[in-house]
């Protein structure tokens, strides 16, 4: 196998604000890349239209730059066409989860083994500045002066309620964390949807203040990894325990609770309702893998389909695909 | 007993949905085509999902047009008209000739069916102003009964036979073996033996009957072949020979064959078919939307496939985006429209040519794609071979246009040997140009090179923003924007396309019929019809579009009169006055979902002559 580095991943000058959280993420997915190893050769990636929609042409990979929403279906194609290939998807909110909702939720549901990066600002950059799907109700931008009347999409909650079998979440700004959730992302056959938070410094800056400095995420984050528990904080003094149905942050001392009552995470559990709780938790903000199930992939189906049918039927060319229809002959 | 020689006979069998009419249609044709008949068929089908039964709106009906020498459609008015209710009766005589047989069965005639069928009194012949002794009026289903009494089938089974009793009439009427009727059925049910001889026996008993009974119309009718051309042949519907042509060019260019789709009335048939055959590695994706179904394709086409999307004109609209990035990515699609009555959802299930505009220019920006279009159920294959060829060739999507009426139709298909078509060679990126090739360089047609993922050396970037000529990174830049543009027209221009071929009275035709597509079996019957009756008259069809054939303006200006016919309101006349100058043609237009009538159409050409 060849040793990588992130420069083998890398071209051209992104053209993106300074301050622009894609470019932290696009550093973190050339660092990804290089770690993970398959070749720039055998890699697609594929974007939408909008802001980070750009990333593919910072890619020395094989891309499409495509149309507005698209992204996901196509990609779908790409990858049932030639699964040999590792094919990255990328959009931003309103490319991934308004114009291109219904591909969003029927690649989850199908689970072709894409990843799907969703870069979320929450608002319209390229068009520069109206409300997106994620907005907070309320929201005031250029095209809702007096706020948004509408609730916004949780994209957890949208890949879950499509089937989705994977989805973590990473900071723009941290770099470690993205890098984890983009490898076990490729690590995962199927739809892996990668929520990434990320900042847009014209339009709506300090979106994700509470979790963008290293600091912000140590008193408000917890990083989610299989089978350990679910301590966060400065110095783990918080846990997330249940309660009835639900779950709840604690400090521990307080209450009576203990590091004992604290849950530990199973990112493998085929039920996805403590998930679902998990990444709709406004503080502390879950980062890391939050659920990771195996299932069956589509393309993987497909071919396997193909071969088995293959085994099966006796026509295997066009000259005898003809002779499995009733033929007559009509002679001189 | 007296036997007539026709030239030719026009079947129509309908019945209720559930009835059976297509298949009896469809034996009834091979039976035909065995013995060297010319055929061509047009199933008529309601586009409700099931009517009531016995009801007026769910009458399905399959016509077939048998010729001692060829036959181009399925034929306007029927010699023989098979109804096997009263509502089929009441719906479908107005496609009978004057002098038409009508069989019909008389135990499907009760109170409640002619109420059903809205007639007012239970002289249903007198209503319609049959005469009584051009009917065969049979109990049909006593007699399949009766027939069928010892089979030990439940009643329901035994009904469904039916058709089949109507069927055995019919190869009475037109003296045919029915030895290859029951071989079809022998194999058709080779799973339920019991079944198929059930069908034979009905079959027979049908013959018998006819043969037995002293009824007026009671002259068989023969048809001789004239003129056989010797071979293997299938029936094949348009929408079966389409994916065909897919197939066969997927395996002529050694590429899997991928399609994108969504089901739409009527190209769903060509998603069903591909879905068949995934033992020759053909992939089918039903996706989401139509949408969906063309931007897969588009990527299924970036990663080194055949890609293909099926649908009709609604679908289109949905499609035209990712058709547009197609455009300008330069990449290899063949975009189906088997086109049904608009706008809208308009009407599903007949048949127009109203999308040829929407075709040609339906896309924001300049956005140049070639159009063809398919004559014939068989021509699908045809022209499903070229419109792959063309887009692998010439790295651009093509839009493949045929009809519900082409794709539903069916015809006798002689075995095509795949050593008789051209190689199809797309212009994959020569290894040497490794280190100095950019995503829009050309070959000599103007054709950018085909660099397929997996490559080494040849990673690149394509995408919906114009690109720089030369590097291929984004581009604003204005002179490159107009050169780029100027590119993409220039390469389909140049894709070259068969002449336009002159039929009839090539030298002094008076009047020149054009037409484009599913309508050339009709305006070639019209112009035999006027031939016959000592008019010159001449026919052009287009099957390419765009590009035109290089001798089109050269054609259309040789003939003192030219007239444009076809299933809109003239949008092929409207893109040839675009594109030969000082052309202004006659146009015959006509939108109604149904196939033209050649008899009228011989009486409107009359007129302008």
């Amino acid at each position: 196998m060849i040793n990588y580095s992130a420069s083998d991943f890398k071209k051209g000058q992104p053209r993106w604000c300074p301050g622009c959280g894609d470019h932290f993420f696009l550093a973190s997915l050339h660092k990804a890349m290089a770690e993970i190893g398959v070749a720039p050769c055998d890699t697609a990636v594929i974007s939408g239209i909008g802001c980070s929609s750009r990333l593919p042409h910072y890619m020395a990979t094989y891309g499409m730059n495509t149309i507005h929403g698209r992204a996901a279906a196509i990609a779908t194609g790409c990858k049932v066409a030639n699964p040999d290939l590792t094919v990255w998807q990328v959009s931003g909110d309103g490319d991934g989860l308004a114009i291109g909702g219904n591909h969003f939720i029927h690649a989850n549901r199908r689970n072709i083994n894409l990843n799907m990066i969703l870069l979320n600002n929450r608002i319209y950059g390229l068009t520069k500045g109206q409300y997106s799907p994620t907005s907070p109700r309320g929201f005031v931008s250029k095209s809702s002066p007096y706020g948004t009347v509408e609730d916004p999409f949780r994209p957890a909650e949208l890949c879950f309620g499509a089937r989705g079998h994977f989805f973590a979440r990473a900071v723009a700004t941290d770099a470690p964390g993205t890098v984890e959730v983009l490898k076990a992302a490729y690590a995962h056959k199927g739809a892996s949807v990668c929520e990434i938070l990320q900042n847009c410094v014209i339009f709506n800056n300090g979106t994700h203040d509470a979790v963008y400095s290293k600091e912000g995420r140590a008193k408000n984050a917890i990083y989610l990894r299989h089978g350990e528990k679910m301590l966060f904080g400065e110095n783990n003094e918080y846990g997330i325990v249940q309660e009835g149905f639900n779950i709840k942050a604690v400090k521990l001392g307080e209450d009576g609770y203990t590091e004992a009552d604290v849950l530990v995470h199973d990112a493998h559990c085929e039920d996805n309702t403590l998930q679902l709780k998990l990444a709709e938790m406004e503080w502390p903000v879950a980062l890391g893998v939050i659920r990771d199930v195996e299932a069956p992939t589509y393309d993987d189906c497909v071919w396997q389909q193909v071969e088995e049918v293959k085994a099966k039927k006796k026509y295997h060319n066009f000259a005898e695909l003809l002779e499995t229809n009733d033929i007559w002959t009509v002679s001189e | 007993m007296e036997i007539k020689e026709k030239e030719s006979v026009v079947v129509r069998f309908s019945g209720d949905s559930g009835d059976g009419m297509q298949l009896a249609g469809n034996i009834f044709s091979t039976v035909s085509a065995t013995v060297g008949n010319s055929i061509s068929t047009f199933p008529d089908y309601p586009a409700d999902i099931r009517a009531p039964q016995g009801s007026l709106t769910g009458v399905s009906g399959f016509q077939v047009h048998i010729g001692a020498e060829k036959v181009y459609t399925p034929g306007d008015l029927c010699d023989v008209l098979v109804a096997m209710n009263a509502a089929a009766l009441k719906t479908q005589y107005r496609y009978a000739k004057p002098d038409a047989a009508i069989i019909v069965d008389t135990d499907s005639f009760g109170p409640k069916d002619l109420e059903k069928a809205q007639f007012q009194t239970d002289d249903y012949l007198g209503e319609m102003g049959i005469d009584p002794d051009r009917v065969i009026a049979c109990p049909l289903t006593t007699m399949v009964k009766e027939c069928l009494k010892e089979s030990g089938m439940d009643a329901k089974a035994v009904l469904k036979c039916r058709n089949m009793f109507a069927l055995g009439l019919v190869c009475w009427l037109f003296d045919r073996d029915l030895d290859v009727a029951f071989n079809f059925l022998r194999e058709k049910f080779a799973k339920k033996p019991e079944l198929a001889e059930a069908n034979i026996k009905v079959i027979q008993a049908g013959y018998d009957y006819g043969h037995n009974t002293h009824s007026s119309v009671a002259n068989v009718r023969r048809i001789e072949t004239k003129h056989k051309v010797p071979g293997r042949y299938m029936d094949i519907t348009g929408n079966k020979a389409t994916a065909y042509g897919f197939i066969a060019a997927a395996e002529k260019a050694s590429l899997k064959l991928y399609l994108g789709s969504y089901p739409i009335t009527p190209a769903t048939d060509v998603l069903h078919e591909l879905s068949k055959h995934k033992s020759l590695g053909v992939v089918t994706v039903q996706c989401e939307d139509e949408i969906a179904g063309c931007a897969s394709a588009v990527g299924a086409s970036f990663a080194g496939a055949l890609a293909v999307t099926s649908t009709s004109g609604p679908g289109i609209c949905l499609k035209s985006e990712a058709m547009n990035l197609a455009v300008i990515m330069e990449l290899p699609l063949v975009v189906l429209d088997v086109q049904r009555g608009g706008p809208a959802t308009g009407l599903p299930t007949k048949s127009e040519q109203t999308d040829l505009l929407q075709a040609l220019f339906g896309r924001n920006g300049e956005s140049p794609m070639p159009v063809v279009a398919a004559a014939s159920p068989t021509d699908c294959f045809e022209m499903a071979y070229a419109a792959s060829k063309m887009a692998l060739e010439h790295m651009t999507p093509v839009i493949l246009m045929t009809d519900a009426f082409v794709a539903n139709g069916s015809a006798a298909f002689k075995l095509p040997d795949l050593k008789d078509y051209p190689a199809i060679n797309p212009p994959y990126v020569p290894e040497e140009l490794k280190g100095s090739w950019t995503p829009y360089m050309r070959n000599e047609q103007g054709v950018r090179y085909w660099a397929v993922p997996g490559r080494e050396g040849f990673e690149h970037i394509l995408g919906g923003l114009e690109k720089d000529d030369k590097t291929g990174a984004i581009s604003t830049n204005p002179e490159n924007h107009d050169l780029m543009t100027r590119k993409r027209k220039a390469k389909i221009d140049a894709i070259p396309v068969p002449d336009l071929e002159v039929e009839g009275d090539k030298d002094d035709a008076e009047l020149l019929i054009v037409g484009f597509g599913g309508t050339y079996g009709h305006l070639h019957a019209a112009m035999d019809e006027l031939r016959r009756q000592g008019h010159k008259v001449a026919l052009a069809h287009f099957r390419y579009i765009n590009p035109l054939p290089k001798n089109t303006a050269q054609v259309l200006r040789r003939y003192p009169k030219v007239v444009v016919a076809e299933q809109n309101m003239g949008q092929l006349a409207g893109w040839l006055r675009m594109k030969v100058d000082g052309f202004v043609p006659q146009q015959y237009n006509e939108v109604k979902g149904q196939p033209f009538k050649v008899a009228e159409l011989v009486e409107a050409f009359k007129k302008l002559m």
